[in-house]
């Protein structure tokens, strides 16, 4: 075989891959192979990795449905992010603990996120073509808006509200006395400094079967083409408004269960301002692992949340390793927000 | 006119080639100042490109350039680009107006050919600050419109004004380009193009601007005017050119040319297309299909009133103009656009507004618009054909407890069956479907619509922008299945040849409704009568 066919196969098998997706994966590589240098142990970092693996993968998993219908990226999944707390929150008010309390908030979540999944479809079906704007300030303002109701609202579990007043919910809870680690710690794996929380990649690897499931069913196989064509798709008997509602309900409920997913292996509820910045990184993951603003694939958050997750996790810690100064909180910030921007940009150019 | 003297232009042995499909053979004509010159034809006869051709269009130049002479006061030229041709003192009025809504009508005539004044800014920062010279806009803006010889206001705006007034400002900007510093010594504007200029305005201002047409004939600049409306070809042209499948038909004095004539040297051939020999023993006398008093809110093809019927088994043809209305009486009776009426299929009403419902009473339909609605431009040809079955009659599901999934396997095997039948090609059924040419595309196109086994299948434009092979193929496949299986076929194409070649009947729509149904073995001069709706008067 000559050197030209290699070279070409080479350059078509980066273009498959995608270039930046490479770049990305070199310098998560990179990171690791620093790591003994800069007196970082690799155990400690993998097991970090893992579980934000965990914490993340269903809220970038909520990305999906939405995408799969041509509503866009979910950028209000803030929405779906408080009706998860709706339901956390209530599960802790109700005293559940361990694995039937989580089990609790998510079927307490879930007629929340019905209900406010179907008005948010309502609305993006109002407003094709602009939906990734309007969702964006439809996940700020529901956060707003939560912020006078996690006062209001009557709450009084002595573990949730003020102390002092008696009043109104903390801005964090603890859920350790309820479903604190129930997935991180189920079937957990651990070998010195190296863990993986089993339980937690299980479950996201349960919902993402559904989802992969669902997408090959007749109506996941009608929400596809509507993302792909939507005139197409009504010419073909489908319901595109009812399938876009439909695609958004979904995506609000994984955003909902996501969130728990997140809190029992973060230990905490956080409210108020919490869900306010929570849709950048699972939207940056989901751009990352390859997916575009009409296609998205189980693989693509897969992969995207491991390498977003990764880059965040390793770069603070070898940075400060090697320079001996705290710039944790720094580096973090510019690395997550440059995720941020090179995803956006990167949105234009898929055509396909 | 001065015959004698050298023709403002003359067009010596014209041929064009599209990708090997010749679409102008051998264009020989002159054209002297002050003359009008009518060009007449059916849509696809070869007019826009010889336009084209004439305007030094990139498009021509990309596709391969052209054959033959274009020769200007006896001069060969060969423009490179629109820009030459404007120096040259060409014009061309498009059927799209380009101008600028908030504008007024003064600063759209000389629009990026103002006339600049020179500023202490433009000292510093260079040409690009130069100030307008409103003044002499205005001016030359006046100048222009007095040309025309209309009533147009310079300072209302573009948006406030009808349709007639705005294309009166495009032909005001070509006029108003004889103002222009020329480099090469051309004063000014000698020959304008206009493109079917009358199809959007009402009486009132067609009569307008043929009245403006002959102000500027007498002023010396030619003019070629094409246009359906044959009356006023007939009214304002000096000479009139009839052009059909890339061929000068007829090229006539005025005097010698009525609408019945100009109509079936239009329409009919010299060389008659074969007529595939149908035998009518399939077509029953049974009404299976009839539709009263339909009218669709369709962009640019509107349905005023059409009413028709359809005996089972018949491949009915709906022809006439583009424009007139007959692709959107499919979409309209499909649901794909808004529309009202009666429609009755086999004794039962199909509820209008709603893809599904018509789907479910057995209709299919292929769009005359392959790439926007027909086919999932990024999924695999096996989504293609097997989709709309998938979801309207539950083919291709595998039911595991109670969720229906998709059955790959059964989905496969259906698109290769069609694949083979209908020589589709491609590299493989999973090959995405905006990887094939776009007579494979409109093969897969069918391949879907036979996959939902229709009872009565709507076929819109089907061999649109395909080859001549490609299309030979379709409408074979289209009469085999009618055959075969007894499904009825109502066929819209702008090509009456074709639907005569396949059509048991055809029924010619004119200005939204249906001007008269005919065997499809009537004469070219009939078809054409009601092609141009010219019937009233006849």
């Amino acid at each position: 075989m000559d050197a030209v066919t290699i070279k070409e196969k080479a350059l078509s098998a980066i273009k498959s891959f995608g270039l930046p997706r490479l770049i990305i994966t070199g310098f998560l590589l990179l990171m690791f192979v620093i790591a003994p240098f800069a007196d970082v142990n690799i155990a400690a970092g993998l097991t970090n990795v893992f579980t934000r693996f965990g914490m993340n993968a269903v809220l970038v998993l909520a990305m999906v449905p939405m995408v799969h219908s041509g509503c866009g990226l979910n950028f209000g999944l803030p929405l779906g992010i408080i009706s998860g707390l709706l339901g956390a929150t209530m599960s802790v008010e109700f005293a559940f603990t361990g694995f039937a309390g989580f089990l609790m908030a998510i079927v307490l979540a879930s007629p929340f996120a019905i209900i406010l999944g179907a008005g948010y479809g309502v609305l993006l079906n109002r407003v094709k073509g602009g939906e990734m704007m309007i969702a964006t300030y439809v996940g700020f303002s529901s956060v707003a808006f939560m912020c006078i109701m996690w006062l209001l609202l009557p709450y009084d579990s002595p573990a949730m509200v003020w102390g002092y007043a008696g009043t109104g919910l903390r801005t964090t809870i603890s859920v350790a006395d309820y479903y604190g680690g129930v997935l991180d710690n189920f079937l957990r794996i651990q070998i010195g400094h190296f863990a993986i929380p089993t339980g937690a990649i299980l479950f996201f690897a349960f919902l993402a079967l559904l989802i992969w499931l669902f997408l090959r069913t007749k109506t996941g196989t009608a929400m596809t083409a509507v993302g792909s064509n939507p005139v197409f798709a009504r010419a073909s008997g489908v319901n595109v408004d009812r399938m876009r509602m439909l695609s958004v309900i979904l995506s609000t409920w994984l955003g909902a269960v996501g969130i728990i997913v997140y809190e029992q292996s973060f230990g905490f509820i956080q409210l108020y301002m919490g869900p306010f910045n929570m849709a950048m990184p699972a939207v940056s993951a989901v751009l990352l692992g390859g997916a575009s603003v009409n296609k998205a694939s189980i693989a693509n958050v897969v992969i995207g949340t491991l390498l977003f997750q990764g880059i965040l996790t390793m770069t603070p810690s070898v940075m400060n390793g090697l320079i001996q100064t705290d710039v944790s909180e720094v580096i973090r910030i510019i690395v997550s927000n440059g995720m941020i921007l090179y995803a956006l940009t990167r949105k234009q150019e898929v055509t396909r | 006119m001065d015959y004698s003297s050298t023709p403002l232009l003359e067009m010596k042995g014209i041929s064009k080639e599209f990708s090997g499909n010749k679409v102008l053979n051998d264009i020989n004509f002159k054209l002297y100042p002050g003359e009008i010159l009518g060009l007449v034809g059916e849509n696809g006869a070869g007019k826009s490109t010889l336009m084209k051709i004439l305007f030094g269009m990139d498009e021509i130049r990309e596709t391969g350039g052209y054959g033959g002479d274009v020769l200007i006061d006896g001069k060969k030229v060969s423009f490179n680009s629109s820009e030459d041709a404007i120096k040259a003192g060409i014009g061309m009025v498009h059927q799209e107006f380009s101008l600028i809504p908030d504008f007024t009508v003064g600063e759209n005539i000389v629009l990026n050919r103002e006339p600049e004044k020179y500023s202490v800014m433009s000292e510093l920062f260079g040409k690009r600050l130069n100030t307008l010279d409103r003044k002499e806009m205005q001016r030359r803006a006046l100048k222009a419109i007095e040309r025309l010889g209309v009533e147009l206001e310079a300072d209302k705006k573009i948006s406030t004004l009808p349709v007639g007034y705005k294309q009166f400002t495009e032909i005001a900007r070509e006029l108003s380009k004889e103002d222009d510093k020329r480099d090469d010594g051309a004063n000014g504007i000698r020959l304008l193009v206009l493109d079917e200029p009358t199809a959007v305005l009402s009486e009132h201002e067609a009569i307008a601007l043929l009245k403006a047409m002959k102000n500027l004939s007498q002023a010396g600049i030619a003019i070629i005017f094409i246009s359906h409306r044959l009356q006023e070809i007939i009214d304002v042209c000096d000479s009139i050119m009839v052009m059909r499948d890339g061929l000068i038909i007829k090229h006539v004095d005025k005097s010698e040319a009525d609408t019945q004539k100009i109509a079936s040297w239009m329409v009919g051939r010299t060389v008659k297309q074969e007529r595939i020999e149908r035998s009518t023993s399939h077509v029953s006398d049974e009404i299976i299909f009839s539709v009263s008093d339909l009218r669709v809110e369709m962009p640019g093809e509107m349905v005023k009133n059409v009413s028709f019927s359809v005996k089972k088994g018949e491949i009915f043809g709906l022809g006439g103009l583009a424009g007139q209305g007959k692709i959107g009486i499919p979409n309209g009776i499909m649901g794909l656009y808004l529309a009202s009426g009666k429609v009755e299929f086999e004794g039962k009403e199909i509820p209008l507004n709603s893809p599904s419902q018509a789907l479910k009473a057995g209709c299919a339909f292929v769009s005359e618009d392959r790439r926007g609605v027909g086919l999932l431009l990024d999924e695999s040809l096996e989504w293609n054909v097997a989709f709309g079955a998938m979801q309207v009659k539950d083919k291709f599901l595998k039911k595991i407890g109670p969720v229906q999934f998709r059955d790959n396997e059964a989905i496969r095997k259906v698109t290769e069956e069609y694949v083979d039948l209908l020589k589709i090609k491609c590299t493989s059924t999973k090959q995405r479907a905006r990887q094939l040419s776009g007579g494979n595309q409109q093969k897969i196109c069918l391949a879907k619509a036979f996959a939902l086994e229709p009872k009565l299948l709507f076929v819109s434009e089907p061999t649109r922008g395909i080859d001549v092979g490609a299309k030979a193929l379709v409408l074979e496949a289209l009469r085999k299945y009618n055959e075969e299986n007894g499904t009825t076929i109502i066929m819209i194409s702008s090509e009456l040849e074709e639907l005569r070649s396949i059509c048991d009947r055809i029924a010619i729509v004119h200005d939204g409704a249906i001007a008269g149904t005919l065997d499809a073995t009537a004469s070219s001069e009939e078809f054409g009568i009601f092609m141009l709706g010219e019937m009233k008067e006849a």
